[in-house]
């Protein structure tokens, strides 16, 4: 089997609130500020970021503009003036401290937490193919029994990469649901925190040389989004998802399939090839015109990892 | 001729609004609103004017529950005789504008039936807000709804707590109508919640119509849960939270909360337990939108009305 070998990772950075509303991220950067004992876990030194503090005051996604969008590398170094909008002053703030993006200054490893309104359970997001993140995962993946671990692999170069874990040199989104927008619901909270301590023990065991064997760990990728049906003067939705969809986030989606319910009553089905659903009725994603994301699961062989001794 | 000897004798109810939008981010009242506005037909009755009607507009148009200030709560005799001007909150101005149009509230002019459509994050199932446990006329209607959607369930919780009770946009009418349907988060649309909605309000105007015509109501029970008391997040000196809504209690909104049950969790994993003196039925268990408004969830006792005869004047 491949083996690759890293530098220690010592600079962690776990960020809540990049949306004002997703409470899980917001109350664990807080708890874990509050409670300060966690700066340095032994081999790992941790900086915890409030990442949206206008958007987590007023309790919504977003001030201005998506924070979790304001990452690429053209919006980090857009001159910044008057009108700038916040989020993207404040993204280039973040980068500044986390980064800069693509450096050898960035932290280790950024750890995004988000929630979504889609029944996903705990979904780790990462771009390309990271292998320590990708080990993280599968080490969570084998030790949370509490609900489905999974991941989603986003196939897009760095450079245009957008979100806030692309600028640490290995990052992750850890997405958990479902939660509705402005509310901490205590079983997501424990799943998070439970998340978050067996990253922080997989990296300490890194650091401390042990070797984390390889293997197959299964991804999701998206192939295209839906949008709802939509009235074509008005714009306005004609359908919800279909309550055999709903709440079905991951399982299956074959041709024929009933997707949408009209308000009318009739069914809009699936049309072409089987995909898995994801991001099922997410609240934040009705402005950005997707319903669901459809994509396909495939197995990525990963080496076995360790830190590279001097 | 009736049929029963204390008959109470209402008006017809010839004027009927639905409102949607109250909170513009509480989406299948938003949507049926809409729907209606395009195309009434599903809503029309024999006998009635049944008026959908969009309530807070600019909230809406933001998906966000309120612009500057709760519209469910705006509707205080204070708001309502204040004078006129841009200078008031949005919402004060609008509680103002629909007293013209749907009252005036307390008037033999004001709309008879108001229902006004919410949505909740609270496990709530089908829920129905009484705001005075004397209004036979409302007891009547609930009663036909929760038989005619059985075995389905439809609860009925009253607020007339002096205290807790609120000036809600329903309260203009002579008989308020709330309806509560969860757990939908905000800015959502859930098929199964949309539909549930639409069902309990076509049930609630086939009465209308029944009643309009004539039909004698006989005197029944119903049962209801009677807000006596609500419950905050315990929060440390800066007021900011130190604790959720416990696993145990989440999502068991209606279910019998006793003493020495687990309540509250600490962020690091500590249990709080219920020390109340005896069984209490919580409800609006970890609704988004009290978070602000000090509330966890509400306590409720479970007692049962009886509701007397009623048929038209």
């Amino acid at each position: 089997m491949e083996h690759i070998s890293f530098p220690p990772l010592s600079r962690v950075a776990i960020c809540g609130g990049t949306h004002g509303n997703e409470m899980s991220g917001v109350y664990m950067v807080r708890e874990m500020q509050q409670k300060q004992k966690a700066d340095q876990v032994g081999s790992v030194s941790i900086t915890t970021v409030l990442s949206n503090p206008r958007a987590v005051d007023a309790c919504r996604r977003y001030i201005d503009k998506d924070l979790n969008r304001c990452f690429t590398d053209d919006l980090l170094s857009a001159p910044v003036t008057d009108s700038t909008p916040y989020e993207l002053r404040r993204a280039q703030e973040l980068n500044a401290q986390l980064g800069p993006k693509g450096s050898q200054e960035a932290v280790d490893v950024v750890c995004d937490l988000h929630n979504t309104t889609a029944n996903m359970g705990l979904c780790f997001i990462f771009y390309s193919l990271d292998w320590i993140t990708m080990h993280i995962y599968k080490y969570i993946k084998s030790k949370i029994t509490s609900a489905p671990v999974r991941a989603i692999q986003l196939d897009i170069p760095m450079s245009e990469a957008y979100s806030l874990e692309s600028v640490g040199k290995h990052g992750c989104a850890i997405e958990v649901g479902p939660q509705p927008g402005g509310v901490v619901r205590a079983d997501i909270f424990n799943l998070v925190k439970e998340a978050l301590d067996l990253t922080i023990e997989w990296l300490q065991g890194f650091n401390s040389g042990s070797t984390f064997e390889g293997g197959e760990v299964e991804v999701y990728n998206m192939v295209k989004s839906v949008d709802y049906p939509r009235d074509p003067t008005t714009n306005e939705i004609t359908a919800a998802i279909h309550p055999e969809l709903q709440d079905n986030d991951f399982k299956l989606l074959h041709p024929g399939d009933p997707m949408f319910l009209k308000f009318s009553g009739e069914a809009v089905k699936h049309e072409g090839e089987e995909l898995y659903p994801f991001f099922v009725n997410e609240c934040a994603y009705y402005e950005k015109k997707i319903a669901c994301h459809l994509g396909k699961k495939f197995n990525i062989t990963i080496p076995s990892v360790s830190v590279k001794k001097d | 001729m009736s049929s029963y000897n204390n008959s109470a004798r209402f008006n017809e109810a010839r004027r009927v609004a639905i409102f949607g939008g109250t909170h513009g981010n509480e989406m299948s009242g938003v949507t049926l609103v809409n729907l209606w506005v395009k195309n009434s037909a599903e809503i029309q009755r024999k006998r009635v004017e049944t008026k959908p009607f969009i309530t807070n507009p600019k909230a809406v148009e933001k998906c966000t529950r309120y612009v500057d200030t709760d519209l469910n709560r705006a509707f205080s005799p204070e708001n309502l005789s204040a004078p006129e001007g841009d200078d008031l909150p949005y919402e004060v101005q609008r509680a103002q504008e629909i007293n013209r149009i749907f009252g005036p509230k307390g008037s033999p002019e004001a709309y008879d039936v108001i229902f006004d459509l919410h949505n909740t994050t609270s496990n709530m199932g089908c829920t129905l807000i009484l705001e005075s446990s004397k209004d036979h006329f409302n007891l009547q209607m609930m009663n036909y709804i929760k038989k005619a959607i059985a075995p389905a369930s439809c609860l009925v919780l009253l607020n007339e707590h002096p205290l807790l009770k609120y000036s809600t946009s329903r309260s203009i009418a002579k008989h308020p109508v709330g309806l509560e349907v969860g757990p939908q988060p905000q800015g959502v649309l859930r098929s199964n919640i949309f539909e549930a909605m639409r069902v309990i309000l076509k049930h609630a105007l086939d009465f209308i119509e029944l009643f309009n015509e004539g039909m004698e109501f006989p005197p029944c029970t119903v049962e209801v849960f009677w807000v006596s008391e609500r419950i905050d997040y315990p929060r440390d000196a800066n007021g900011n939270i130190i604790a959720m809504v416990h696993p145990n209690l989440q999502d068991c909104d209606w279910e019998p909360l006793n003493p020495g049950d687990p309540m509250f969790q600490t962020f690091d994993g500590k249990t709080i337990h219920y020390q109340g003196p005896g069984t209490v039925y919580p409800t609006f268990i970890n609704e988004a939108a009290y978070y602000e408004k000090q509330q966890a969830f509400v306590i409720t006792r479970r007692e049962t009305l009886v509701a007397s005869a009623i048929r038209k004047a």
